[in-house]
């Protein structure tokens, strides 16, 4: 159960091996030690995580994860539910790629879509189901700016964000009643391994600053968030740029 | 029947959603026995602070309307469980009776009053409401209703006194009554300036008074740290209102006039405002005043006098913290009221008392001993505070109470209540598929 202080006794990552994941784990290790599930596929990376995890002295497991295969997600986050309530879901996982490449390699541009928006539904749907029968529970789900308008520097994955956005806002009121919470966090530009190598943008902060926005979006029960706070003011400025204007703006 | 709702505590945090039905007592049976995977709570009027009657995907029994037969001459009286304490008032005073044990609010049920073995201003006296309670009827995982008192499978009854709804559905009760022949109260109140003034004065004499209770401000630091209102009464007799007409006799409890908007700024609470407040109703208070003639609501219940007054805590909710530490753990106290004061949360009047001895419910709160309640509105950093708290409140033999918890941690709930397997023996034999399940009981893996 999730306390009257907004602190989890389990926490479900989907996207386990993800770096703001990680840190966010870090971040309740700190005070409520939830038991921790790690979605993610196998391999190096996930068992890197196990240990990190268990090295934070948290209880921790590992399922296999792989967002692209819609139809095991089903069986797989029921499973999950069955053993123990899921307070918090954290759909973490997702993907960048090269933007370039993103919108003329139509693999490449099908990949991202199938991960970043038809992955995140198909856990999303399962995820409400789930938590509407626990009569309880947190969703938060990791959108991004690039999806609240989305540019020409890197419009498919910007899409794909869009997409999954609008679908975890209307999620949130579907469910609202049933106990259910949805967070979206819209970080900017995060340093962590996605953006590894790329020049960091104004405003940029790191997965320790996405992690303490979520820890309090659940204590607090928020439905949208933006890291750092004062994207949101930058973002809806940006919204209202005519199209003329904003195709010359350096983003 | 049955409507999916979501639920809080008095407190107003952690909202879950359960199926809540309002059904005749003799439907009640099939509810229990139907109930699915996440089994079923009974709930009262929702005065506990946490999450003791919600239930999350499961169901939660609502009280009925209530009825009750008085037997004048045995002083005693039988009544549903879903009752108030409220509405029981009302009927018992002009028939010169009061209850044995109300909390400081009369908008409790009978059930759950039993269900937390309340405790009252009188409970260096009478000790606990399941000390006053002759038999109850127990509704159970089997769907069977059984009659349990202290003659009649006592594990049970103890178990269920305190057990916060999770040995059964208390269908009705019959509790000892006090004769009384008005409803108004003599009073005397007196301020003490500092922990060792009303510390001292409540050992020396509230055994002469029935009631006594402290309102302590918690922000005073230094030498007033623990400076308090003392106010300790008894019912008053018709001839102690003999000289002054405008004290009605048969004045009972009505419910409040006024109701706190739902509409407040934010942060109201803050440690500006309840400085203010504290230092204004700490001077207002008379250093000393004997024999101030107060009805029963004004004395037991002031703040029932304002509906919903938990709004003024806002959209974050609040909570409150009891603890009790043993007797002779004085120095716990003053550690514990110094680590509040330092803290310096906004917290309003809290409230000392001096218990007298526990009873055998594994899961009932009160031990001889000093118990203060303060309430906070919720903020992160209450967690490790609050944890600290928990730490010396175990390490004194003390504890905190499960009808005000809504964030303590698991492991600790077996220290605090030594007596928790006899309580999880009962249960295992009463209700082995986990019919009975809370919130709470998930949280805390009762
Ligand atoms: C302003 C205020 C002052 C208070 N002062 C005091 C005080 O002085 N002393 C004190 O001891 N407490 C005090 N309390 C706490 C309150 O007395 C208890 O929490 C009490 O249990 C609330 O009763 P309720 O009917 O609202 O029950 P709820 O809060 O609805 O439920 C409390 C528990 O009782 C169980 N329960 C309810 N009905 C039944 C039933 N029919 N059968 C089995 N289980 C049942 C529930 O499952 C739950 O575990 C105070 C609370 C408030 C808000
Ligand atoms: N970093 C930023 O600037 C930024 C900004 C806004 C939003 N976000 C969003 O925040 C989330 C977390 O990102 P991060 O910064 O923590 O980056 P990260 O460390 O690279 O995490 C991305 C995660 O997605 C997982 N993933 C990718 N494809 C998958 C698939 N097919 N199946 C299962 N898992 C898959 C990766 O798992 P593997 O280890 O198996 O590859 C990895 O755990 C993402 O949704 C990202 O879009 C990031």
């Amino acid at each position: 159960m999730i306390n009257s202080l907004g602190q989890p006794q389990s926490v479900l990552v989907l996207g386990g091996t993800s770096d703001i994941g990680m840190a966010t784990l870090r971040a309740w290790s700190r005070t409520c030690r939830p038991y921790v599930v790690l979605a993610a596929r196998p391999g190096p990376r996930r068992d890197h995580a196990l240990a990190e995890v268990r090295g934070l002295g948290l209880e921790v497991e590992a399922v296999d994860f792989d967002a692209e295969d819609t139809d095991a997600h089903p069986d797989l986050i029921r499973s999950v539910a069955g053993q123990r309530d899921i307070d918090v879901a954290l759909v973490a996982f997702g993907l960048l790629g090269d933007e370039e490449r993103a919108w003329q390699d139509h693999a490449a541009a099908v990949e991202l879509a199938r991960v970043n928006y038809v992955g995140a539904v198909s856990v999303g749907v399962v995820l409400a189901e789930v938590m509407q029968q626990q009569g309880h529970g947190s969703i938060v789900v990791l959108s991004s700016v690039a999806g609240e308008r989305v540019r020409r520097s890197n419009f498919v994955y910007g899409s794909t964000k869009a997409g999954m956005d609008g679908f975890y806002l209307g999620l949130g009121e579907a469910v609202r009643d049933a106990g259910v919470h949805v967070a979206v966090v819209r970080p900017g530009f995060v340093r962590t391994r996605m953006t590894e190598g790329r020049e960091a943008a104004p405003l940029a902060v790191d997965a320790d600053d996405v992690a303490a926005a979520i820890v309090r979006a659940v204590a607090e029960r928020r439905e949208l968030v933006w890291v750092p706070g004062p994207l949101r003011a930058v973002m809806s400025g940006l919204r209202h740029v005519p199209r003329p204007l904003f195709r010359r703006l350096p983003l | 029947m049955s409507e999916r709702r979501l639920l809080t505590g008095w407190g107003g945090t952690a909202p879950t959603a359960a199926s809540t039905v309002s059904v005749a007592a003799a439907d009640l049976p099939r509810v229990v026995t139907g109930s699915g995977g996440r089994g079923v709570i009974a709930r009262g009027l929702g005065r506990s602070y946490g999450d003791a009657a919600q239930n999350a995907g499961g169901t939660v029994v609502l009280p009925l309307p209530g009825w009750y037969e008085l037997d004048a001459g045995r002083g005693t009286v039988r009544v549903s469980a879903g009752t108030s304490f409220h509405d029981l008032m009302r009927e018992l005073i002009p028939r010169g009776f009061f209850v044995p044990v109300t909390p400081g609010t009369r908008y409790v049920t009978v059930g759950g009053a039993i269900a937390a073995d309340v405790h009252g201003k009188n409970h260096h006296r009478v000790g606990a409401l399941g000390g006053q309670v002759v038999e109850l009827e127990l509704l159970g995982a089997d769907g069977t209703v059984r009659t349990v008192g202290p003659g009649r499978d006592l594990d049970l009854f103890w178990a269920t006194v305190g057990g916060m709804g999770l040995t059964g559905v208390i269908t009705s009760a019959v509790l000892r009554l006090l004769p009384v022949e008005t409803g108004q109260m003599v009073v005397d109140t007196e301020r003490l300036d500092d922990l060792d003034a009303v510390l001292t004065r409540m050992a020396e004499s509230d055994d002469a008074f029935t009631y006594s209770v402290a309102w302590i401000d918690t922000l005073a630091r230094g030498r007033s740290m623990g400076r308090s209102v003392l106010t300790r009464g008894e019912h008053a007799r018709r001839e102690d209102l003999a000289g002054s007409p405008r004290h009605r006799a048969d004045v009972v409890p009505h419910d409040a006039r006024v109701a706190m908007p739902s509409l407040l700024p934010p942060h109201l609470i803050s440690r500006p405002t309840t400085l203010a407040f504290n230092e204004m109703w700490f001077r207002k208070a008379p250093r000393r005043r004997e024999g101030q003639v107060q009805t029963v609501a004004a004395f037991f219940h002031p703040l029932d006098g304002v509906r919903h007054w938990n709004r003024v805590y806002g959209r974050g909710g609040f909570l409150q913290y009891q603890f009790v530490v043993p007797e002779n753990e004085d120095e716990a106290l003053r550690r514990i009221l110094g680590r509040i004061s330092r803290a310096g949360y906004p917290s309003f009047l809290a409230v000392l008392k001096r218990f007298g001895p526990g009873d055998p419910g594994p899961l009932s709160f009160p031990m001889a001993g000093w118990t203060l309640a303060i309430d906070l509105p919720t903020s992160p950093t209450l967690r490790g505070f609050l944890a600290d708290l928990d730490g010396l409140v175990v390490a004194s033999g003390g504890r905190v109470y499960l009808a005000k918890d809504s964030r303590m941690e698991p492991g600790l709930l077996a220290e605090m209540y030594p007596r928790l397997d006899e309580f999880r023996a009962v249960r295992a034999r009463v209700d082995p598929g986990g019919v009975f399940q809370s919130d709470l009981s998930r949280r805390l893996h009762l």
